[in-house]
């Protein structure tokens, strides 16, 4: 084991925080331009959208403060652009936070969000999405729209959410990005842990490595445990194909893997984020511009 | 004269009663630490010592608790339920429902005016209706543990927070020390959220007097005046709340060892 050094504690809870903006497009005042921000427990995300068609986005860790978390959102999503405030025509709030949002001209839930901003991603065959956030799961079922026709949610428990990660993240000392593939870091996989309580788990992990369990073999049993909750979220609701998950945990490939096999199904696989695709994460803002886009022409026409 | 032993191994201690016809002769508790095996025996030859006797007088040993498996060297066993339901009776002959709240679980039990156990609901695998909670709670608001319920009675008004998650409950703690609530008012909120899950547990069931409550958390007077609201009924609390399990162990081996003697 490598001693502590005295430098700063390490946050291995911490995710990085980024912007992009897709250069191959231009605007013109013609041009219906909305914004959706999306302020969850965990992430404050925006998305501006030319026409319907995503222009540039940001991703920031959100703060004791909606409206702040907002507008760090929506700042970093018009950094690098040469869009000013005053260019968006419409801006609609989501997310945890919506209701703080001081920019949005309306707040739309998350899950009609989630389900617009999945038919976007991934195409009009999707039929469940697996959200899967920083406080609360949700498993929605659509139509060929984007229209959600049923929802489950799992809220007031830290089971099985990014939150549970991160605390994870923490215990074991793996930084967040990483923790998917150190769960597969494995030769067999464990049984999963027996307490789903985020609090009771750590315990129980702690008792584990303890008993000589490396960290990989203890994230397995866990990450395990975590994909069997969301399943049985998802088969509650009816799983229909396509499948897709979005959300922070749609990166976690140990999530992902494991939710897969538990429901016997594979996923959509998730636009390459990293390297200018879109990222599953901003799914909710995608879906709220794209209701500010309806929302506009509609109030255009009175 | 029968003198018997009970023993509960709870998540947290593990605690003893010896009796003697039924008179409780010594009660011993310890913290399970890492070999809950060793720290059973420790507490037993304490409780044996207190009571002034070998344990070759005890005729029948009986364990229960969430530990059970560990314990060595007894002569049966008891569910936790039956074993709080048979303390609960034996304290408060009127008692039909008996809430236990321990350090990691909630139960209650529904007892027949036989004082037969007849039904039972159990909140496991979730901190935010056991003790865990207010430890975790007290961690965040910096305060002792056993400071947070008098502490919580010098609120003057109630603060809720959506605390049905202990990780959650604890960004919310954090959230109202920003919003630089006093810390009454939060420890009020804590007893209050906990006290709500508890009792939609015990509502499953039907609140019928007389209500005795027991277990650990059982000694914690800010937890007892937000059930007794929550509730909206008057709560009878024995004097050694947490050693109900062990006492009703023991009085099921008096029963047992009585039984085996005809």
């Amino acid at each position: 084991m490598t001693k502590p050094q005295n430098k700063e504690p390490v946050e291995y809870w911490r995710w990085k925080e980024y912007q992009r903006v897709i250069s191959d497009k231009s605007w013109n005042n013609k041009d219906i331009i909305t914004a959706g921000v999306d302020v969850g427990s965990v992430g404050s995300k925006a998305a501006i959208l030319i026409d319907g068609e995503v222009y540039s986005w940001g991703i920031t860790r959100t703060g004791s403060n909606s409206p702040e978390s907002a507008r760090k959102a929506l700042d970093w999503a018009i950094k690098g652009t040469d869009l000013r405030l005053d260019d968006l025509k419409y801006v609609v709030g989501t997310g945890y936070g919506r209701v703080n949002v001081p920019m949005a001209n309306k707040a739309i839930t998350e899950i009609a969000c989630h389900a617009k901003g999945a038919n976007y991603i991934w195409g009009p065959k999707v039929r469940t999405v697996l959200d899967v956030g920083g406080q609360d799961i949700k498993a929605i079922h659509c139509d060929e729209t984007g229209r959600v026709t049923s929802f489950l949610m799992n809220d007031k428990c830290a089971a099985g959410t990014g939150r549970g990660m991160e605390i994870f993240a923490d215990l074991l000392q793996i930084p967040i990005e990483d923790i998917g593939e150190a769960s597969m870091k494995i030769d067999e996989e464990p049984p999963p842990v027996s307490c789903t309580c985020v609090a009771f788990a750590k315990t129980e992990a702690v008792g584990l490595l303890r008993k000589g369990w490396s960290k990989e073999k203890v994230l397995a049993a866990y990450t395990s445990a975590m994909a069997v909750r969301m399943s049985n979220l998802v088969k509650r609701v009816g799983l229909e194909k396509e499948f897709v998950i979005t959300g922070g945990q749609s990166k976690n490939i140990g999530i992902v893997s494991r939710v897969e096999n538990v429901l016997n199904v594979k996923c959509l696989p998730s636009p390459e984020w990293k390297t200018g695709g879109l990222d599953p994460m901003i799914a909710g803002a995608i879906g709220a511009a794209l209701f500010g886009k309806a929302l506009y022409l509609k109030n255009q026409k009175k | 004269m029968t003198k018997t032993i009970g023993l509960d191994l709870g998540t947290q201690a593990i605690k003893v009663v010896v009796l003697n016809d039924n008179i409780v002769l010594s009660r011993e508790k310890m913290f399970s630490g890492f070999d809950p095996s060793k720290a059973a025996k420790t507490v037993l030859e304490k409780a044996l010592k207190t009571a002034n006797l070998s344990i070759s007088d005890i005729e029948h040993t009986t364990a229960t608790g969430a530990g059970v498996q560990m314990a060595s060297n007894i002569d049966s066993k008891i569910s936790m339920m039956s074993a709080d339901a048979k303390a609960g009776i034996h304290l408060f002959p009127k008692a039909r429902t008996i809430i236990d709240v321990g350090a990691e679980e909630a139960r209650a039990m529904k007892c027949d005016d036989n004082g037969m156990m007849v039904d039972f609901v159990v909140n496991e695998r979730c901190a935010a209706g056991a003790g865990a909670f207010i430890e975790a709670m007290a961690r965040a608001l910096e305060v002792k543990m056993e400071d947070m319920g008098p502490l919580s009675l010098k609120a003057e008004r109630a603060s809720p927070i959506n605390a049905s998650c202990v990780i959650f409950g604890e960004s919310d703690v954090v959230t109202l020390i920003h919003r630089q609530e006093s810390k009454p008012e939060i420890a009020r909120a804590v007893f209050d959220a906990m006290a709500d899950r508890v009792s939609s547990m015990v509502h499953r069931l039907g609140v019928n007097p007389e209500v005795v409550l027991v277990g650990g958390v059982a000694k914690d007077v800010g937890f007892i005046a937000s059930l007794k609201r929550k509730l909206d009924i008057d709560i009878s609390i024995p004097e050694y709340p947490e050693f109900a399990g062990a006492l009703g162990a023991a009085l099921m081996a008096t029963k047992r060892a009585r039984r085996s003697k005809k």
